[in-house]
């Protein structure tokens, strides 16, 4: 049972205004490690915005974020990703003129030192990047290759691998198969599993019950803007799951 | 399986990222055989090549700047304002009577502060594009130029303002003739042009404003301050006009109304030309060089032939456009849709 395990993410009671209109309202979410949480819900239930203030993006209007038992403020994404809380946007969130290595280590570049400059330290992100694609299993040409001659599929590999790259804890994916092809969606999901299986918790949001049946060990769905069900995954069925999108328990 | 991709790619295939990276090198230097064969006593000669580079000292500079705003999938229509703006206030001052290193200093914290305040404006006014910014802030830093100056001329400045638009390093110690010496201003665009490339491709900074123009929301999410980054390209970019302002003084010994009138064109075209490409994140240091070149060698070989400056607005029109869409023409090959 996960539930057994660390608790690592918790959020309570976050609610989340935009001028009039709400669009998070007292929403609970929890995640352990190596536990995959999916979250469903239809369009405008308000996954996006919680996963956007999990991730610092947003700032909820109320309630509050605890990471390993500790209450954190998050002022931006850099904040999350300090305390080991990453994200795997929709649109992905790669620079498709950048190559592999480069778009991993965004932001985080690893530099040396010459004097009193700093420049960036290539060979450092080529290793790195070599390396932990190894470690995921993950197969493209080189490192060395730019993100926009990848393939749907190794994209979403490449985003997945950005955020694991820095011993993230919590990993939330929003819509990761929505993009793909179907012979490529099952290698991301021996992905997610593949993190599951080192401790890492995973956030994933999804339309597709396959994914969700897959993948996951617990299953919340949001409801205009509220938790409206939640079950371990072997208590419920697809059907059940589906009902409550639409708003029927 | 990944074996026999590679066995698939054809040579024509391989020769691609380089023909990309050296391609427009490639047309650089099949203009200067043309040239040549065309003018052999002048065009290779030391005094037509050196004054090539005195032509397109202060040209590079706003290439170079506008470059990097290019880069972020922006637009610096200003910079030839920022320039005579920065002439100006150089030519106020040293007429005042301020001493050689204030006079140099001043053109070159004007043109940043310049480009600072167009970075400010693009950023804190949220402006839908730069290009409406520096539309404003191109009236603007003009207009004030001239109503600081009067709108007259200015001329007249010691040696040492005009050192690096006008000095010659002497080359005699080499057992080279007197008339064989060095511009300064050739040495001052390698240096900065090597500074940015520094710059451009080995700082964080550098690799960010690539970032940014590949795709801003992937910056973004990466922890990127995506508008300090574009404060500081707007900021740079001013400050390289300023350098300009610097070269021109030297040269023309004369802060004038009309300087850098529609230069923004002609260091746009020079981007465009040496492969930047205008929705951002593409585009190298030394393709702005080449690009720079190409309309300083189109230009210099053109009035050799006495060929009519009318024409060479024809013939830079159609490289600009030839130039774009050998790109299209890459992309379509290069790039999984």
């Amino acid at each position: 049972m996960t539930s057994t395990n660390k608790l690592l993410l918790e959020a309570k009671g976050i609610t989340k205004y935009f001028g009039t209109i709400t669009a998070l309202e007292n929403v609970n979410l929890k995640v352990h490690e190596g536990e995959c949480l999916g979250v469903v819900g239809d369009n405008g239930a308000g996954k996006s915005t919680l996963m956007k203030v999990l991730s610092g993006l947003y700032k909820p209007s109320a309630g509050a974020l605890f990471f390993e038992g500790k209450e954190h403020v998050l002022d931006s994404p850099k904040d999350s990703q300090n305390l080991g809380l990453e994200m795997v946007y929709q649109d992905l969130a790669l620079a498709g003129n950048l190559p592999i290595g480069e778009n991993i280590f965004l932001g985080r570049e690893p530099t040396k030192n010459i004097g009193f400059l700093k420049f960036l330290d290539f060979k450092k992100i080529k290793e790195m990047t070599s390396a932990h694609l190894e470690k995921l299993k993950i197969n493209v040409k080189s490192a060395d290759q730019k993100v926009e001659e990848l393939s749907g599929g190794q994209r979403q590999a490449v985003a997945i691998a950005r955020s694991t790259a820095f011993n993230a804890k919590v990993v939330i994916m929003d819509e990761p198969t929505a993009a793909l092809a179907i012979k490529e969606v099952g290698k991301v999901l021996d992905l997610i599993n593949k993190l599951k299986s080192t401790g890492v918790g995973v956030i994933v949001i999804s339309h597709r019950m396959d994914d969700i049946f897959t993948v996951c060990d617990r299953v919340m769905a949001l409801f205009q803007g509220t938790n409206f069900a939640e079950s371990q995954l072997d208590k419920t069925s697809r059907d059940e799951v589906i009902g409550w999108i639409m708003g029927k328990k | 399986m990944e074996d026999k991709e590679k066995k698939q790619d054809s040579l024509y295939v391989k020769l691609i990222p380089y023909f990309e990276k050296y391609g427009i090198l490639l047309l650089l230097v099949i203009m200067i055989l043309v040239m040549h064969i065309l003018q052999p006593d002048v065009f290779l000669s030391w005094r037509n090549v050196t004054n090539v580079f005195k032509q397109i000292s202060w040209q590079s500079m706003l290439a170079l700047g506008v470059f990097m705003v290019i880069v972020t999938a922006g637009i610096d229509l200003s910079v030839g304002s920022i320039m005579m703006l920065s002439l100006m206030i150089l030519a106020i001052v040293a007429k005042a009577g301020a001493p050689w290193f204030i006079v140099v200093l001043v053109p070159l914290f004007a043109g940043f502060l310049c480009g600072l305040i167009n970075g400010l404006g693009i950023t804190l006014l949220r402006m839908p594009h730069p290009f409406i910014m520096t539309l404003g802030t191109l009236y603007i830093f003009r207009g004030t130029g001239n109503l600081i100056s009067g709108g007259t001329p200015i001329s007249g400045f010691t040696d040492e303002v005009r050192y690096l638009g006008h000095g010659r390093i002497d080359l005699t110690w080499l057992g080279l003739e007197k008339s064989q010496y060095l511009p300064v201003s050739l040495v001052l665009i390698a240096v900065v042009y090597f500074v940015f490339w520094v710059f451009l491709n080995h700082s964080r900074t550098g690799k960010w404003i690539y970032a940014i123009g590949g795709n801003p929301s992937a910056a973004r999410a990466s922890g990127i301050n995506v508008n300090k980054i574009l404060i500081i390209v707007y900021s740079l970019c001013g400050f390289l006009s300023g350098i300009g302002a610097l070269i021109l003084a030297g040269r023309t010994d004369s802060g004038y109304p009309n300087a850098g009138l529609q230069s923004e064109l002609d260091a746009i075209a020079a981007c465009i030309i040496g492969g930047a490409s205008f929705f951002g994140g593409r585009g190298t240091v030394l393709g702005v060089f080449a690009g720079v070149m190409i309309m300083g060698i189109l230009r210099n070989g053109l009035n050799l032939m006495d060929v009519s400056s009318f024409w060479q607005q024809v013939l830079i029109g159609s490289i600009i456009v030839l130039a774009v869409y050998v790109d299209v023409l890459r992309r379509d090959f290069g790039t999984r849709k």
